[in-house]
């Protein structure tokens, strides 16, 4: 566990200005801590810092506590906070941003699916233009230890049971405008410190 | 009213299949048949967003402007899809440099988005297109002493409350009241289910899922109702799992669109009803006993 | 630094000595001031380089820079440069005329010049304030000042009007602010109307129970001025009035007002209330509204056990005699005065008035526009209001604390700021409701021994003997949880408990608590009607909707409109302390308008060049003040110079350019024009 002290020097406040600079969210430079976001998380009680905490952090620039937070994972993207909240912090856009960077600069547990299930996910929407859930599903468990297939085979069943398990492979006709235009968007500039 | 062009979304040819099949049906026996979007793609949803911002936007907005081409507005069911669409939609008009670069992207295969094409969910076109006392008059089959809990998720009240309250959503009570059955008092109607966290970690997910599923129990619903295929799936599919770790008796998930479809005298069979893992069969057909 | 013209023979000096005179008079000679006002202006103006160049106009014989031209020094140079150089103009570049034109024409009145050959440049509000480059807002601030000291050399010599003062005094709204308002200048000697839109004096405050820090009862410090109002001969108290018309001006104001009809003749009825006990509704059947909606009432009914005047009244839209014309009006039997009339109506009168104070206080805030706490829908959620009223000993329970089923609560929890600090609803802080808050919790705790839990975002408690009571309700062991309420819960199965969902930031952990009664600290907020009634009174609002102070330190009871004053919350959130200072305040304010005995008005009047005039009567109906006739004789238009207020669309609208007016003649706007356009 990292010891509870943090000197300036753990501070960047390059990231401080980075997270403060996202669309709306100079409006953290205002937050007055009372809990609604975190309150109202349907996720709280299994992060390490609250949403709340989480944007003080980041306003004060201790980039390796934000990045580092499983919180950020956590969020279903839910949108309780944004609603919620009475400075109009927009919590779940800062929440993405926090991943897209995290993503960039591949600061996360090695092992947590979920920015392996974003990683997937982008590859077949890219390729293919739709995503198969089936195949989808199954790349996951490959990627994230096979071990956890043994627990989905009942809920595998299920769904071949029930007529909703597809092994087809969804794709659009204009495969080749899809990637064209992805490609002429260009990059985001947003993450590049 | 606008023309519609369906945009069914990934999960509606896969795991939320009887969605798709209940929503044409209901759609075709209102004497509005839904056409596809053609050669539409995937909105992105929430794990794209969480990669590339610009790819994203990029991304659902190609439906926009195939919409656009077609002059028409998109039928939006599942509520991830909707949040996007509507939320890049929003996106283009205010920011300068995000509606450049995409429409630089869109310019480069052909396409254009003038940026007048709506996102539009079912719950909104039938409560405000079609409207609630066409559909009564179209029952056939009045679902008299179904007792149902409205459950409308996430994503389609937040963060923008388009054409419902945030805090008390109303649309789909009024359609499902409309049927004859009976809504009854669900304060978690907006609350999360937890969406793809109960694959990735179920420990954490599980738990929202069965709260929701408790507190339906709690309130006396037979089934509970939803209006997006992520919440189905994980109410529906993961209930198993969910009842191994809680104390629960089983409660069928059925689209609201399978309960309308019901009520207007389609068969199960079309609308998909025995797709259900929780099967529905013995509640309605206790009801209909119960009824006759 | 110092630049002349004339006298200095330093490199800015323009040489030309003197402006051109006009129509044969002397020489003009021209003083520039420029101000700093500390950094205010010098930080974004260049204030040496707009002298330089104010130095180097026509007409000007000396420009001066100096740190505050308003200081008693300021305002020495002005003064004594007139007598040493023979100044007869005189330009100050500074703030706003609203706050210091007073100040400079006084100077040029005390160097011995008619005070109105002066001119004042604005280049803070309009130019350092507003702008960040200061090599623009520099550029800027010259132009003002070169259009300012070519339109000085046409001004003239004007003497200001002087109209007598109505001594009596219009005060809007009986709460505490109007009624100490009233009762001050009552006692002082003046007149006083005191109008209230209710039926009954009081306002908010006869609703309290007890009030803090110090706990004493409300009613107890209240009723006596209530009934003071109403005995006192100086005031003329009139309820279920409201004003509809403000003509006139300062000193002078012509207020109509509307009296609605209470069915009873008030100098009749004695507060007897047989009527009451004769209504053919044998129980209340309507939500008394001074119980918060808590109890229920009659049709025929006294607003409350304190109400001045202790006069019933009847209200039309639940009387069955006014929705059938049938009922058997056992009220009127049952009247030995014989003072119900159900063909009242209402009533239109105007009400002549030098000095008008307004104290039309604060609404609160509906709760039901934060519907996640449930307000509305659950029974056992209530607002502050609500439950003052349960506290209170002549409330709907006796002044015993239970739920709408009678019940004792166990646990009770107390959400701050609901509808302030939020962007949402309102932004502000509403002031008062820490405080109250706490007090609730005190007094909650004391008639119930309930759990209490304050969730609060930040305690805000200055002000005398507030911190100290804070510690004291804490010290009796309430639970004070930092943090917001996000959710509120009514479970499936319990008899109506509460589970509330908020984060204990201190802690750094969401809780989940249970209550039996959640009470909702709702915020203070301008009444629905504030911008309808600031039209009518001409006074202006804050972009929050409370009514504006002139000046939010120097002079906090004045409005911009002249002999309009504010008293109370209609200006922003405050206890009763602050409300009752202020309406002191604001009375002595009018008292000190009253005192002086007349008006010095602006001499800035329109009139009509006879000779040029050919009574074609365009201008009459178009003058807002009706201040111009019509002379049948000569065949011309004349203007009542006592009515007129200078408005300038008569000015404006002649055809054959024959009417002038004071301060605004066609050559000094068309040289200040030329003058801010000759930028080089």
């Amino acid at each position: 566990m990292r010891p509870n002290i943090r000197t300036e020097a753990d501070r960047s406040p390059e990231f401080a200005r980075w997270i403060t600079s996202l669309p709306g969210a100079e409006k953290i430079r205002e937050c007055m801590h009372c809990g609604l976001c975190s309150a109202s998380c349907p996720l709280f009680a299994y992060m390490d810092y609250s949403p709340r905490q989480l944007m003080h952090l980041g306003r004060e620039g201790f980039r390796d506590d934000v990045l580092g937070s499983f919180t950020i994972w956590l969020c279903t993207s839910c949108y309780q906070c944004t609603v919620e909240c009475p400075r109009q912090i927009p919590v779940t856009e800062i929440m993405y941003a926090l991943k897209r960077r995290a993503i960039e600069e591949k600061v996360y547990t090695p092992h947590l699916p979920i920015p392996v299930l974003a990683r997937e996910f982008r590859r077949m929407v890219t390729d293919r233009g739709r995503i198969s859930e089936s195949w989808l599903v199954m790349k996951l468990l490959l990627k994230t230890g096979v071990h956890r297939m043994f627990g989905m085979v009942g809920l595998g069943w299920d769904l071949v049971r029930t007529g909703r398990f597809s092994l087809r492979k969804e794709t659009i006709r204009d495969r080749g405008d899809l990637a064209r235009m992805l490609e002429a968007v260009g990059s985001d500039a947003e993450a590049v410190s | 009213m606008k023309k519609l062009a369906y945009y069914p979304g990934c999960s509606l040819s896969g795991t939320g299949r009887a969605y798709d099949e209940s929503l044409r049906a209901v759609f075709a026996a209102l004497g509005e048949p839904l056409e596809e979007l053609d050669d539409w793609n995937c909105c992105g949803a929430t794990s794209y967003m969480s990669i590339d911002k610009g790819k994203a936007y990029a991304l659902a907005s190609r439906n926009l402007a195939l919409a656009e081409r077609e002059d028409a507005d998109l039928l939006t069911p599942c509520n991830a899809c909707y949040l996007v669409l509507e939320k890049t939609r929003r996106h283009l008009a205010e920011s300068a440099e995000m509606g450049g670069r995409v429409r630089h992207a869109l310019d480069a295969v052909g396409l254009g988005y003038a940026g007048v094409v709506r996102a539009r969910h079912p719950l909104e076109v039938l409560t405000q297109d079609i409207g609630v006392e066409r559909l009564k008059e179209a029952v056939k089959e009045p679902l008299k002493g179904l007792k149902i809990a409205p459950y409308y998720g996430c994503q389609i009240v937040r963060p923008y409350a388009t054409f419902d309250d945030q805090y008390h959503p109303q649309t789909m009570d009024q359609l499902l009241k409309a049927t004859g059955a009976k809504v009854v008092e669900y304060p978690f109607k907006t609350r999360c289910c937890g969406a793809s966290q109960t694959g990735t970690l179920p420990e954490v997910g599980l738990h929202l899922v069965y709260r929701l599923l408790n507190e339906a129990k709690a309130r006396g619903a037979d089934v509970l109702a939803v209006i997006c295929s992520l919440c189905h799936f994980n109410l529906d599919v993961y209930q198993s799992k969910v009842r191994r770790e809680y104390d629960l008796e089983p409660i069928p998930i059925l689209y609201f669109s399978q309960i309308l479809g019901l009520a207007l005298g389609v068969p199960a069979k079309k609308l998909g009803i025995d797709r259900c893992v929780v099967s529905a069969t013995p509640v309605l057909e206790r009801r209909a006993a119960h009824a006759a | 630094m110092l630049r002349e013209n004339g006298f200095g023979s330093g490199p800015t000096s323009g040489g030309k000595t003197n402006g051109a005179p006009v129509n044969g008079d002397p020489p003009i000679r021209i003083g520039v001031y420029v101000c700093h006002c500390g950094t205010n202006i010098a930080r974004t103006v260049d204030v040496e380089r707009v002298t330089e160049k104010a130095g180097e106009l026509p007409g000007v014989t000396i420009a001066r820079d100096y740190k505050y031209m308003c200081s008693d020094p300021g305002q020495e140079l002005i003064k004594e440069d007139i007598e040493e150089l023979g100044l007869n103009r005189i330009v100050v570049a500074s703030c706003s005329p609203n706050l210091h034109e007073g100040t400079f024409r006084g100077a040029t009145a005390a160097g011995g010049l008619n005070p109105f050959f002066f001119q004042m440049v604005n280049i803070r509000e309009h130019a350092s304030w507003v702008h960040e480059d200061r090599e623009s807002a520099t550029d800027k601030a010259i132009d003002l000042v070169r259009a300012a000291v070519r339109r000085v050399h046409h001004h003239k010599a004007l003497e200001t009007r002087r109209v007598p003062i109505k001594p009596e005094v219009l005060v809007v709204g009986g709460g505490i602010a109007g009624i100490s308002a009233a009762l001050t200048l009552a006692d002082g000697g003046k007149h006083v109307y005191l109008i209230e839109r209710e039926a009954s004096i009081g306002g908010h405050m006869a609703q309290f129970d007890k009030t803090f820090p110090t706990l004493d009862c409300a009613a107890c410090i209240l009723t006596p001025k209530m009934t003071q109002v109403r005995n006192h001969p100086n005031i003329t108290l009139m309820t279920m009035t409201e004003v509809v018309k403000v003509d006139g001006f300062v000193g002078s104001y012509e207020v109509t007002v509307k009296h609605r009809p209470r069915f009873i003749d008030v100098s009749l009825c004695v507060g007897c209330q047989q009527c009451i006990d004769a209504c053919v509704y044998k129980r209340g059947k309507f939500e008394d509204e001074f119980d918060a909606g808590l109890s229920m009432r009659k049709p025929i009914y006294l607003p409350n056990a304190q109400a001045v005047p202790q006069v019933v009244l009847i209200d039309p839209e639940q009387c069955i005699q006014f929705s059938s014309g049938k009922c058997k009006q056992t009220c009127v039997e049952a009247c030995d005065r014989d003072a119900i009339f159900f063909d009242q109506e209402e009533r239109i009168e105007t009400l002549d008035v030098g000095a008008i104070i307004m104290a039309t206080g604060f609404q609160t805030f509906d709760a039901r526009r934060s519907p996640h706490y449930g307000y509305g829908i659950y029974p056992n959620v209530y607002t502050a209001l609500e439950v003052e009223r349960l506290v209170n000993a002549s409330g709907p329970t006796g002044g015993e604390i239970v739920l709408r089923d009678g019940e004792k609560p166990t646990a009770v929890g107390i959400v701050h700021c609901v509808g302030s600090r939020n962007q949402k609803s309102n932004p502000w802080c509403s002031k008062v409701c820490c405080m109250y808050s706490l007090k609730l919790a005190h007094l909650i705790k004391e008639k119930t021994d309930a759990e209490v839990y304050n969730f609060y975002i930040d305690m805000r408690t200055p002000g005398k003997g507030f911190e100290e009571f804070y510690q004291r309700v804490a010290s009796e062991g309430t639970h004070l949880i930092r943090g917001k309420v996000a959710s509120v819960y009514q479970q499936a199965d319990g008899d109506g408990e509460l589970l509330v969902d908020v984060e204990d930031t201190l802690a750094g952990m969401v809780r989940r608590i249970p209550v039996d009664m959640l009470v909702l600290a709702v915020g203070l907020e301008p009444r629905y009607d504030a911008e309808e009634v600031r039209r009518t009174f001409n006074i202006t609002c804050s972009g929050d909707g409370w009514f504006m102070e002139r000046h939010p330190k120097l002079a906090p009871v004045d409005t911009f409109t002249d002999g309009v004053y504010l008293a109370g919350c209609c200006q922003g959130p405050k206890d009763i302390p602050e409300t009752v200072a202020q309406a002191g305040a604001a009375a002595g304010q009018a008292l000190a308008l009253i005192g002086r005995g007349y008006m010095e008005l602006e001499p800035n009047t329109a009139q009509v060049i006879a000779e040029d005039c050919s009574g074609c009567k365009t201008c009459i109906p178009l003058c807002p003040y009706q201040a111009i006739l019509h002379d049948d004789a000569e065949n011309r238009a004349e203007i009542n110079e006592v009515l007129c207020k200078g408005c300038g669309v008569c000015v404006a609208a002649c055809p054959s350019g024959s009417i002038v007016q004071n301060l605004f003649e066609d050559t000094e706007i068309y040289e200040e024009i030329e003058g801010v356009l000759a930028y080089a």
